[in-house]
């Protein structure tokens, strides 16, 4: 077996062809998973069982099961049911693309909502008390004390969900979207150079990875300005 | 003083209190007059500072009951809320929001609560902090003040929601001894002007410089509450001569 070094580079440009629907998919659905991680968040801490239990049963079963069974759940499972081809949810379910978003997103959701909860646990409770003292209403310590830290707090956890988001994201090649992973396993079809291919691949992954990093280090730097050992602006 | 000022501001009848098994408060009654300064000492879990927690309700009591300026402590949100805008409260810990300036400390409840402008809030906060000796820390961190700065920068913020009464609970005991006096100060200062304060401290020099009187206590009770002088020269209970024993 050859090594082809140059088949490296000369892929990475047609791979790039699937990179607009690797990076659609990353942020609609991680966007959508926040929005729904914080709904979620909400449902939980809000203290009623009949808002906080469905969502211990949602986070347990998106926790718990791969996201290739979901994606594959969706996509073939879904259509099955009359009620769903008849919803107005059909023109988004009939697409793979719709049906990728929405495993994505609430395998996100599930995840976000454990993440941001973390972040709000780690916020000193003193800090509550300080603002009940002055006469902040619950909304308002939420919005102007709690959350911020909690932001803080939870970057870390959060970048590293991104980054496996970016990642779960191939999986979508397995339902027939020409994502970077679809667009390799073409090119393979066409080459019978899988190693080559599936390398060039995994540099482009490790490019993106690299500048979510980055944007993420930024971000906690930006966020953490306030801490001693973070530096002063 | 007047007839209005006798009238007292907060009223404790038979307030107990709970946690689990343990009972913080028993049978607690107190009342504090306006322009009066009290304050409450005891070893520690004796539950000084669980009664003046009930007192801007961060703990509920669970029998008994509260008034503060008229207003009895109920699970009314409203009320709560309307009785935490007359108390301002001063922690061990300092507690301000790390995340904002000094000055954006001072100006977040006013813009919230008191629904002030930023131009008039920021005006306000910098009177207070005028008020506590730092103008000059308006814009730095929490984080890169000293503990005795950060709790005058507590008191400011507290101050400058115009509250009735003032609750401090230990607010020297987290700080270095020589950031100890700078604070007093402040609320030696506070208490000259008039401010109905209720105190825990084990700053016995302090105490017996400003307090009306002195409450001791101990398991959950009031054990005896007199002007300085007599709690320090005559206290009726063992309990209170070995407290005294202890600290002095």
């Amino acid at each position: 077996m050859t090594f082809d070094i140059y088949l490296i580079f000369n892929s990475i440009p047609k791979m790039l062809a699937g990179i607009g629907v690797t990076l659609q998919l990353l942020f609609l659905s991680s966007f959508l998973g926040l929005v729904l991680g914080i709904i979620i968040l909400l449902m939980r801490i809000s203290g009623r069982w009949y808002l906080s239990f469905p969502t211990f049963v949602y986070i347990y079963f998106f926790r718990g099961t791969p996201i290739l069974v979901q994606i594959f759940v969706i996509y073939h499972g879904l259509p099955q049911f009359e009620a769903i081809r008849d919803s107005v949810f059909w023109p988004i379910l009939r697409e793979p693309f719709g049906c990728a978003i929405l495993a994505l997103t609430l395998n996100s959701g599930a995840y976000v909502s454990e993440i941001l909860r973390g972040g709000y646990l780690g916020v000193d409770k003193g800090l509550h008390e300080a603002g009940k003292a002055l006469g902040l209403s619950t909304p308002h310590r939420f919005i102007y004390v709690t959350t911020p830290i909690a932001v803080r707090l939870a970057i870390p956890a959060y970048s590293n969900d991104f980054i496996s988001m970016l990642k779960a994201t191939s999986l979508a090649s397995t339902i027939t979207l020409l994502d970077m992973t679809g667009a390799a396993r073409t090119i393979v079809a066409k080459t019978f150079a899988p190693y080559e291919i599936f390398i060039a691949a995994a540099i482009i992954y490790l490019v993106m990875t690299w500048f979510i990093q980055r944007g993420f280090g930024l971000f906690e730097r930006r966020m953490s300005r306030y801490i001693k050992q973070w530096g002063v602006i | 003083m007047n007839e209005s000022d006798q009238k007292p501001i907060i009223i404790l009848e038979d307030v107990c209190k709970f946690f689990g098994d343990f009972q913080a408060l028993r049978n607690i009654n107190f009342q504090v007059k306006k322009g009066e300064r009290v304050v409450v000492c005891g070893p520690s879990g004796s539950g000084k500072s669980t009664m003046i927690r009930c007192i801007n309700r961060l703990e509920e009591h669970d029998s008994g009951r509260i008034f503060v300026d008229g207003r009895e402590l109920t699970n009314a949100v409203k009320d709560i809320d309307a009785v935490r805008r007359e108390i301002g409260m001063v922690f061990q810990s300092f507690n301000l929001f790390p995340h904002l300036t000094v000055i954006n400390n001072l100006m977040l409840a006013l813009k919230l609560v008191r629904k002030a402008k930023k131009s008039e809030a920021r005006e306000i906060a910098m009177r207070f902090l005028e008020r506590v000796h730092i103008p000059e820390q308006a814009d730095k961190w929490p984080s890169q003040l000293s503990g005795g700065q950060q709790q005058r920068v507590a008191i400011a913020r507290a101050l400058c929601m115009n509250p009735e009464v003032m609750l401090f609970d230990e607010p020297t005991s987290a700080l270095d001894p020589e950031m100890i006096s700078e604070v007093l100060d402040v609320m030696t200062d506070l208490a000259n002007e008039g401010m109905t304060m209720i105190v825990i401290t084990h700053e016995m020099g302090f105490a017996r410089s400003i307090a009306d009187s002195i409450v001791f206590m101990d398991y959950g009770e009031i054990v005896e509450s007199n002007p300085p002088e007599e709690f320090f020269q005559n206290p009726r209970f063992d309990r209170t001569k070995l407290f005294l024993e202890q600290i002095l």
